[in-house]
């Protein structure tokens, strides 16, 4: 019943963000509430699966492990921070008489949401492609939600590079399922097909692998696949960047992650080969991308690149790096959302996006300052954040397995990409501002969900609870990992 | 080919007809240069998808893939070409040229390479697990994926790169009746809908870009692109 509710609620809030009020602020409201029960329900979840159980409904449709609950719950908090973040957004665009543009916003925004939530509790493998399918088309007009020519093109390259990935996938899809008829199997589901790894012909199912890791990476925007990415980030409103992001770092790693057991054999295997082939091609990419960026929220985009990279590699390295690949995957859900609301704030202190020429956010705005300094330190894993202790976790993982080669590229990686971050936000929190004008005033949601936002990534900065460290770790065993 | 034995029933002839025409059908969506023509030969690839799956049906008994042609044919054949041009403003699917990186010759001979890498990419598959109309219909599903990928990359019109994407799914279907014939209903069911939401979503997004711009020439926007 509880996994039912779930992904009730964000539907109930669409419904209810339709009434038709003048009022602006309502449809948000009505989000908030929602999402933020679905936090509390995604919780009560995991708190079961931390446990060692599995918590299914409807006859088995909707299935969730660890490894499910912990990208349902991570997905949970992004999905009611950006509601938060939302309102203040939403009212800030719009002038009083569109409280139309508004509701259509939050309609399109729940809907986006329970299909994003509906990911990591589906079984069967043919209807997570098309949950994931669905992810993109319902999200190509929150990026087009500016209506200017700009947005409406990366609206438009978003939708035809991921439908081509999700047709590939498809394909991919559809040969694992003749692998498992091949196998003598049954149920389409991810524990069916991890039963039959050893009795379905290896030829298909890597076949179905390749074609999934290339349709599901272009919509991870996995290097090379990027191309649709930075356009999207640097368009579409700060709260769908955070969505976008965790989408890409946490439900589309899942799905590949879970390939991992259909293929024999312990430690790194083929399918784990390939994704620290492509992870660290991801990660190398990014972080010379993060060099040359111009776009603030465009550096925000290619450091979830480099991350997805990271958490691929990670988890294809597998052994003590697998609980890393976890932790990662937690930890960077976390203050990525953080860091795009207070890139946010930035670009309303100092209007525009621009990195050549935002300067002087911390005079205009201590606050906003503050916090893009901490967002920029919290995506690149430095010290107090949570992200430190997770990519080091993962460093001393591989090391500790003797994987070295993977490990040091990965630390070069990391290296580049908080050195290029640090420079562009320093550069824009200090120094002069341009021209000196009256500050806006922040809005209250911005400041909530920024706060709200914080509280995890500082906390977990400093130590790992018990229980969600059983949760990571009974989800890396799930992985064989 | 591996599907031609002495032993052919006419269902199996049948299916090797419908094939032809399908993989036909998806060369036609490189050669075709008017935007209501693209449509129409997407409606007929989508309509020997359907020959195909109801062939396979009566072959192997399995009675739901008979509902899979029906889908097919509602869906594909006659409500996503009237949706596209239901969405997307008359200007658009005017009788009026596609303009295209690379001249119609190329692209067919590039299409015949793709189609050639397909036949060699599913011989191995088909080695691993035979099947009865697999030697027919993955090779020309997977080709029709690869060849439809292609047309996207190409095409500089909005409305074919759409069917480009709608047509990539078709090979994935096409390979996939002969492949997973007993995948359940409601997959199918939910994919066909799937497909619907891409046609809406992107006739949608096609009808607010010329409104906007004024033409649907999707390779003439570049304002994003980094220098």
């Amino acid at each position: 019943m509880i996994l039912q509710l779930i992904l009730v609620l964000p539907l109930v809030a669409a419904a209810g963000s339709f009434w038709p009020s003048k009022r602006r602020s309502l449809p948000g409201i009505v989000t908030v509430a929602a999402n933020g029960a679905a936090f509390v329900l995604a919780f009560i979840v995991a708190a079961r699966c931390a446990g060692g159980g599995v918590v299914t409904a409807l006859g088995g449709v909707l299935w969730c492990d660890a490894f499910g609950a912990l990208v349902l719950v991570v997905c949970a908090f992004a999905a009611l921070t950006a509601a938060l973040f939302s309102i203040g957004f939403t009212r800030r665009k719009t002038r009083p008489m569109q409280a139309g543009r508004v509701r259509r916003y939050f309609v399109r925004l729940n809907i986006f949401l329970a299909s994003v939530l509906v990911v990591p509790l589906l079984a069967n493998v043919a209807l997570v492609w098309i949950a994931v399918a669905l992810t993109t088309l319902l999200s190509v007009f929150l990026v087009s939600f500016d209506r200017h020519t700009p947005a409406l093109e990366a609206a438009w390259k978003y939708a035809v590079l991921t439908s081509m990935g999700a047709a590939l996938a498809l394909f991919g899809v559809l040969v694992l399922y003749w692998a498992m008829r091949a196998g003598g199997g049954y149920a389409f589901t991810w524990t069916g097909l991890a039963s039959i790894a050893e009795t379905m012909p290896p030829e298909l199912v890597k076949m179905a692998f390749l074609f999934m890791l290339i349709g599901y990476g272009t919509k991870t925007a996995l290097v090379p696949f990027h191309a649709w990415l930075p356009d999207v980030y640097s368009q579409a409103p700060a709260a769908v960047c955070a969505l976008l992001s965790v989408l890409e770092t946490t439900v589309l790693p899942y799905v590949l992650m879970r390939m991992l057991p259909l293929f024999p054999g312990v430690g790194i295997n083929w399918a784990g080969v390939w994704l620290m082939v492509f992870g660290l091609l991801s990660a190398g990419g990014a972080a010379l991308l993060l060099i040359q960026v111009k776009d603030l929220k465009r550096l925000f985009a290619y450091s979830t690149i480099e991350n997805a990279g990271v958490i691929l590699t990670a988890a294809g390295m597998g052994g003590a790096a697998g609980f890393g690949a976890m932790y990662q995957l937690l930890t960077h859900a976390l203050a990525k959302p953080f860091g795009f609301y207070a890139a946010g704030g930035a670009i309303l202190f100092l209007g525009s996006g621009d990195l050549t020429t935002m300067r002087g956010l911390g005079r205009r705005s201590p606050w906003a300052g503050a916090a893009l300094l901490a967002g920029g330190l919290a995506v690149t894993g430095a010290p107090p954040f949570a992200l430190f202790l997770s990519e080091l976790s993962i460093l001393a993982g591989g090391a500790r397995d003797l994987l070295f080669v993977p490990v040091v590229l990965l630390t070069v990686c990391m290296v580049i990409a908080f050195g290029a971050v640090v420079y562009h936000v320093t550069k824009v929190v200090f120094g002069e501002p341009a021209e000196e004008a009256p500050a806006p005033a922040f809005p209250v949601t911005y400041l909530l969900a920024l706060v709200v936002s914080f509280v995890p990534v500082l906390a977990l900065g400093f130590s790992l609870p018990a229980g969600l460290q059983h949760l990571l770790r009974l989800a890396a065993a799930a992985m064989g990992r | 080919m591996p599907g031609l034995h002495p032993t052919l029933s006419l269902g199996n002839e049948l299916n090797l007809l419908a094939a032809g025409f399908f993989l036909l059908a998806t060369f036609g969506l490189v050669a075709t240069r008017q935007v209501l023509d693209c449509v129409s030969v997407f409606a007929w690839q989508s309509l020997m998808l359907a020959v195909s799956a109801g062939l396979v049906a009566s072959e192997t008994g399995l009675t739901h893939l008979y509902a899979v042609a029906a889908i097919t044919v509602m869906t594909k054949s006659l409500l996503i070409p009237w949706l596209l041009a239901r969405t997307s403003s008359s200007a658009v699917v005017a009788r009026r040229e596609i303009s295209q990186t690379l001249t119609v010759p190329t692209s067919l001979l590039i299409a015949l390479g793709l189609a050639t890498l397909a036949y060699f990419l599913a011989a191995p598959l088909e080695a691993a697990a035979p099947g009865a109309h697999v030697g027919v219909n993955l090779p020309i599903g997977l080709a029709t994926l690869l060849i439809g990928a292609f047309t996207v990359t190409v095409r500089r019109e909005a409305l074919p790169q759409v069917l480009g994407i709608l047509s990539m799914e078709n090979g994935a279907f096409f390979a996939g009746v002969a492949i997973a014939p007993d995948l359940p209903l409601f997959a199918e069911l939910a994919a066909a809908f799937d497909v619907l939401v891409i046609a809406l979503v992107m006739g949608l997004l096609t009808r607010k870009l010329h409104e906007r711009t004024g033409s649907t020439t999707v390779a003439d926007l570049t304002e994003l692109r980094e220098e």
